[in-house]
């Protein structure tokens, strides 16, 4: 059992899902109500990491981040270090494989929430950030919820993206989903197997909490 | 003029507007007119949530909006008290929090207290802690109310705040806006499309087609003076026809209908010869045959034959063919059977010339 490749996994699916927690309400609820032309455009490339084979997507994001891309040379001498290879490359790709993760089911939590009952809020006086925070957030909760959820468990099982960007480095880019792989490279399977099914669970109680607090929270928005 | 609610918008597009309104403090003006005839659009404008492109809506002598000044007042700055159709209750706040958020000028305690007055004074105290799913429709629809005052408005508007709610709580939510709105010192719009409502409801009715506000009046003014044609039809007149100015006599005025001559109310600043439209209530037609009075009277005696009878409660509405027009009446049941009446029969109607509205040729 390689507990730092867990706890990388975990503090990589952390930040993930912290950061993309205000990135997926700002832009869910902007693609929510808000009608523009290039809407369709938008939408189709937050949604592209769904369909685009990670070791593709992975590639990209390499060449992009890498040694010689202006990106790479400007984290280069900011940060003195390297941004392939790194835990802060892996987080960026995390964040950008996990978009359509996070904002799809906020946007679409947003979208249920009645046009009136907001205008109703802005007739009672009530300014943005109390909507957004007294009406809005209650409202879409759920989603929010399982959008974290969702951002959190995919982002633990990743494997292509991260052998692309991080490669297998120990402590710095060797995420549990590496570790088995290497294991099973090794004929190591009982340490594979041990993983795995750490990682199963992990899976298997987040998807669940994420069950059980939709279901009890969505009985308080069924009205009218 | 800085009394009550002044409101004049013209736009194009994307919604035609051409509507001018006035309401005093106090009053109630009821916006009526068939759906898509921009009612909705006028009290979104009045609450800010629709930014028409000209016009100026001024309310309790503040500017809320002025396209050639470049006012838009937010509508959290404008203290509006509204009614959705849909009663638009906070799904996940009791009725006592969906109330005391219309007021957070006072602190949390007052707040509180004043919310729970507020419900007392809509008849639902003891449901406080009820979320709006758990409440009926007429109770929702008084939660409603209840939030739109305790923002202490200074207009309140009612968007169709009856219909979601069945015959039976309508009738008594009725009773209970005409008796809070004795309270009410401010001026309130309602928009609805149901005639009756808006004649039982509201001071004055402000008649609308395609954003245009067509005439603005008492709803007996609008019943027995219509302006125009459209007006008459949209304010439900059924028996609305054209015809032409014979001459003037000394206490009427003789119109030219078809084949027939009418004798109807004296009319003079209509020139003989000229074209009109003319319109008369269902209970400007009248069965019994004329009796010897009919020199007194303006009953114009014609025959017709009964197209339908449709039965309306204790009515029936009566369809009548008088050469090429038909003539609308309402006759009580026990009349009807009194005289044996049928479809397809031939019998007399008496037009009582009294009654008979003349207006312009609809350009």
């Amino acid at each position: 059992m390689d507990w730092s490749a867990l706890k990388l996994s975990l503090e990589l699916s952390f930040w993930t899902m912290l950061i993309l927690l205000p990135v997926g309400i700002f832009l869910g609820r902007h693609l929510a109500w808000t009608q523009f032309r290039s809407k369709s455009v938008v939408e189709a490339l937050l949604t592209l990491p769904l369909v685009l084979p990670p070791t593709v997507l992975g590639f990209y994001l390499l060449v992009a981040m890498g040694a010689r891309s202006p990106i790479g040379q400007a984290y280069e001498s900011l940060f003195g270090q390297q941004l392939s290879f790194s835990f802060a490359g892996l987080l960026i790709a995390s964040l950008i494989f996990n978009l359509p993760f996070a904002i799809q089911p906020m946007q679409r939590a947003f979208e249920a929430i009645p046009q009136e009952v907001r205008e109703a809020a802005r007739c009672c006086g009530l300014s943005p950030w109390r909507i957004l925070g007294r009406i809005e957030l209650p409202l879409a909760w759920p989603g929010i919820l399982s959008a974290l959820v969702l951002t959190f468990a995919h982002t633990l099982g990743e494997f292509g993206v991260v052998l692309m960007v991080g490669g297998n480095i120990p402590g710095e880019t060797r995420t549990i989903a590496i570790a088995i792989y290497d294991r099973v490279q090794a004929f190591d399977n009982q340490a594979a197997a041990t993983m795995s099914a750490v990682l199963l669970i992990i899976s298997l109680a987040a998807i669940s909490l994420s069950y059980f607090a939709t279901s009890r929270l969505g009985k308080r928005h069924d009205h009218v | 003029m800085s009394d009550g609610l002044h409101l004049h918008l013209v736009q194009d597009s994307p919604i035609p507007l051409a509507a001018q309104i006035h309401c005093a403090p106090g009053e109630v003006l009821a916006l009526v007119g068939p759906s898509g005839s921009g009612k909705s659009t006028l009290l979104r404008s009045i609450a800010g949530l629709y930014r028409p492109n000209s016009g100026v809506i001024r309310c309790a002598g503040e500017v809320w909006f002025d396209s050639n000044r470049g006012i838009n007042m937010p509508t959290a700055a404008r203290r509006v008290g509204m009614v959705f159709q849909n009663f638009a209750l906070f799904p996940h706040l009791s009725a006592l929090e969906n109330i005391a958020e219309a007021m957070l000028d006072y602190p949390q305690k007052e707040r509180i207290e004043r919310a729970h007055s507020w419900l007392a004074r809509v008849h639902l105290s003891g449901l406080e802690k009820r979320l709006p799913r758990q409440l009926s429709g007429g109770q929702q629809q008084r939660v409603a109310v209840a939030r739109a005052l305790a923002r202490e408005p200074k207009v309140l508007l009612l968007d169709e705040p009856f219909s979601a709610v069945d015959r039976g709580t309508r009738e008594s939510l009725y009773n209970e806006l005409a008796e809070l709105r004795a309270e009410l010192n401010m001026p309130v719009l309602l928009v609805t499309h149901d005639l009756d409502e808006a004649t039982l409801l509201a001071d004055r009715m402000s008649i609308l087609n395609v954003g245009k506000t067509l005439q603005t009046d008492t709803p007996d003014q609008l019943l027995t003076a219509p302006l125009s044609a459209e007006v008459a039809k949209l304010m439900g007149m059924r028996n609305v026809f054209s015809g032409r100015v014979i001459r003037h006599e000394a206490t009427h005025s003789i119109v030219a209908w078809g084949e027939h001559e009418l004798r109807v109310r004296l009319r003079v600043d209509f020139e003989a010869g000229s074209a009109i439209c003319w319109a008369m209530p269902t209970s400007g037609v009248l069965l019994m045959p004329s009796r010897s009075r009919e020199a007194e009277t303006l009953d114009n005696e014609i025959p017709v034959r009964i197209i339908t009878m449709l039965a309306l409660g204790e009515q029936f509405r009566l369809t009548l063919q008088a050469g090429q027009e038909n003539v609308t009446m309402n006759v009580p049941r026990h009349i009807a059977q009194r005289y044996a009446l049928a479809e397809d029969q031939h019998i007399s109607v008496r037009l009582r010339g009294e009654t008979v509205h003349l207006m312009p040729v609809e350009s």
